[in-house]
């Protein structure tokens, strides 16, 4: 049912057009507020909000290579009880699969919510992103469309997405997004493909009048190349990254570094729980309690359960992991947290037929069961 | 190696397999010393973490038994158990726990015999695959 339309782009200005479009959208009746990416008028930083007055929307910057948090959390926030007003947000993929992640867990909703998908162009890690602002005061995020939409890969001044953006095979919105914005395979100089997916996009979509268009072969193309360019670089880190942590001492070395921050699960959209149990008081052992673990081996690594963490996290999140790679972004110490979560999940999902965030019809696979499958876990 | 003895944690059901082990114990069957049992009130209470927590800790392994598919007192908690342990049993091996470490079984309150009998069977395939890696290496 979906309809494909396009909007025309103005002065060949990619950016500027899809601002017009999101003004367009946040000045219908219905619509109170926007949730997009913004280049804060501080620094070059970028950071979503919530965007109430369509003047500030020249600011609004959806494409630039920076992906410093995973917006599903924020709209966890902004949906879990109706505010009676309507909002529309605007998310890369990545993001829209985790919100539908969380919207299964009943911390969201989508009453009163439009979701805008745009096609992702990727992100750099958060230190590579001031870099590349910094050598690229101005227009860098026009910079980084063109070398990416014009075929000249990814890198942008010699820096390149981050581990997670280069194994993602997911640079399309989600069928559950109301209206998708596609960039890839588009003559983006000229015109940007809008398809309204749901009968809430199309609605939307009426009202501002946009002319249809078809999807072309280029298009198609186009996105199959990348996708399977990312399946490629996945299945190496998959490789690799198995490679090096199967068996404990080779885990306990690709976790050397770890201080037990939790920054990642903080930073994990999809780590669910209100209340993490690594840090409540079940953890705030005894002193003698470390005494007594130190002299069995006559030594304990502090801060102490590193292990114990991290591979509780893989079995209560794996299941519900995207790949966003914030868990990364996030680690002080350089700990390549994505690949192990990626690498774990691959296998946890598919023991259960589960992608995360394919459908809001399949349910969490530890919130049901059948009473005849997996008979071979159990001996009788 | 020849005197190596498995350490075994059994997360065994108040209404079942603790029976059994009672039972075992009372009827003079002979079962290992090995097994270190942990009363839990259903096999749905185990969550993975405890599973993880005693392999980590040095346990050569881990033991879940309930109630037989339709006798769980809380209906369904075996299913999700069932479900729990699949999950646990996609990712150890990943990280070089053998497949045998970690056993789910189905032993009924009167099955006292079954219950040493399977003891028995898990010290053999413990012992033979020798000592956890946990034991052996510096877990941090
Ligand atoms: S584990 Fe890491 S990659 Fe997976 S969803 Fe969480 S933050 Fe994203
Ligand atoms: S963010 Fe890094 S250091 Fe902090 S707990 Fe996670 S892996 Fe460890
Ligand atoms: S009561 Fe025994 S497994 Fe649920």
């Amino acid at each position: 049912m979906a309809s494909n339309l396009k909007i025309d782009v103005q002065d060949k200005d990619l950016l500027v057009t899809l601002r017009e479009f999101f003004r367009l959208i946040l000045e219908q009746e219905d619509i109170s507020a926007i949730f997009v990416s913004q280049r804060l008028p501080m620094k070059n930083t970028i950071m979503p909000a919530l965007v109430t007055d369509s003047k500030t929307l020249d600011r609004t910057d959806p494409l630039a290579p920076a992906f410093p948090i995973n917006g599903a959390k924020l709209l966890s926030r902004l949906t879990r009880k109706s505010s009676g007003e309507k909002i529309a947000a605007v998310l890369r993929p990545c993001e829209i699969r985790a919100f539908t992640e969380l919207l299964k867990l009943k911390q969201g909703k989508t009453d009163d919510l439009i979701i805008i998908g745009i096609d992702c162009l990727g992100a750099f890690r958060n230190t590579d992103y001031f870099r590349f602002v910094e050598k690229n005061p101005e227009r860098s995020t026009e910079l980084f469309i063109d070398s990416v939409l014009s075929g000249k890969g990814t890198t942008a001044g010699g820096i390149d997405l981050a581990p997670a953006c280069k194994a993602c095979e997911f640079p399309i919105a989600p069928n559950n997004a109301d209206i998708s914005i596609g960039l890839i395979g588009i003559d983006v100089k000229n015109q940007v493909l809008i398809e309204a997916r749901t009968s809430a996009g199309e609605e939307i979509c009426k009202k501002l009048n946009l002319s249809e268009t078809k999807k072309t072969a280029e298009r198609k193309t186009a996105v199959d190349n990348l996708v399977a360019q990312r399946i490629e670089y996945r299945d190496k880190m998959f490789a690799e990254t198995r490679d090096t942590v199967d068996n404990l001492e080779k885990l306990t070395a690709y976790l050397a570094g770890c201080i037990n921050c939790y920054n990642c699960r903080v930073a994990c959209p999809v780590c669910y729980c209100k209340e993490c149990v690594f840090v409540t008081d079940v953890f705030y052992h005894e002193p003698s309690q470390y005494l007594h673990w130190a002299k069995r081996k006559g030594i304990l690594k502090m801060p102490s359960d590193t292990l114990f963490y991290h591979i509780t996290r893989l079995a209560h999140s794996s299941m519900a992991c995207v790949g966003c790679g914030q868990c990364s972004n996030a680690c002080p110490n350089e700990i390549s947290v994505m690949e192990l979560f990626r690498t774990v999940a691959e296998k946890t999902q598919s023991a259960f037929g589960y992608e995360a965030g394919r459908s809001l019809d399949e349910p969490p696979p530890l919130s049901v069961f059948e009473k005849d499958e997996f008979l071979e876990v159990a001996q009788t | 190696m020849e005197d190596f003895e498995p350490v075994i944690v059994a997360f065994v059901c108040n209404w079942c397999t603790y029976t059994a082990a009672d039972l075992a114990g009372t009827s003079r069957l002979s079962y290992p010393k090995n097994i270190r049992l942990i009363r839990v009130m259903c096999t749905g209470m185990v969550d993975p973490q405890y599973v993880i927590k005693a392999l980590l800790e040095g346990a050569d392994g881990v033991l879940v038994s309930g109630c037989h598919p339709g006798d769980c007192h809380y209906i369904n908690g075996n299913y999700k158990a069932r479900r729990r342990i699949k999950l646990l049993k996609t990712i150890l091996p990943q990280i070089g726990f053998e497949q045998e470490r970690l056993k789910l079984t189905w032993i009924g309150a009167s099955d006292g015999i079954r219950f040493a009998e399977i003891m028995r069977e898990l010290v053999d395939q413990l012992t033979e695959i020798g000592q956890s890696q946990a034991k052996l290496k510096m877990v941090i």
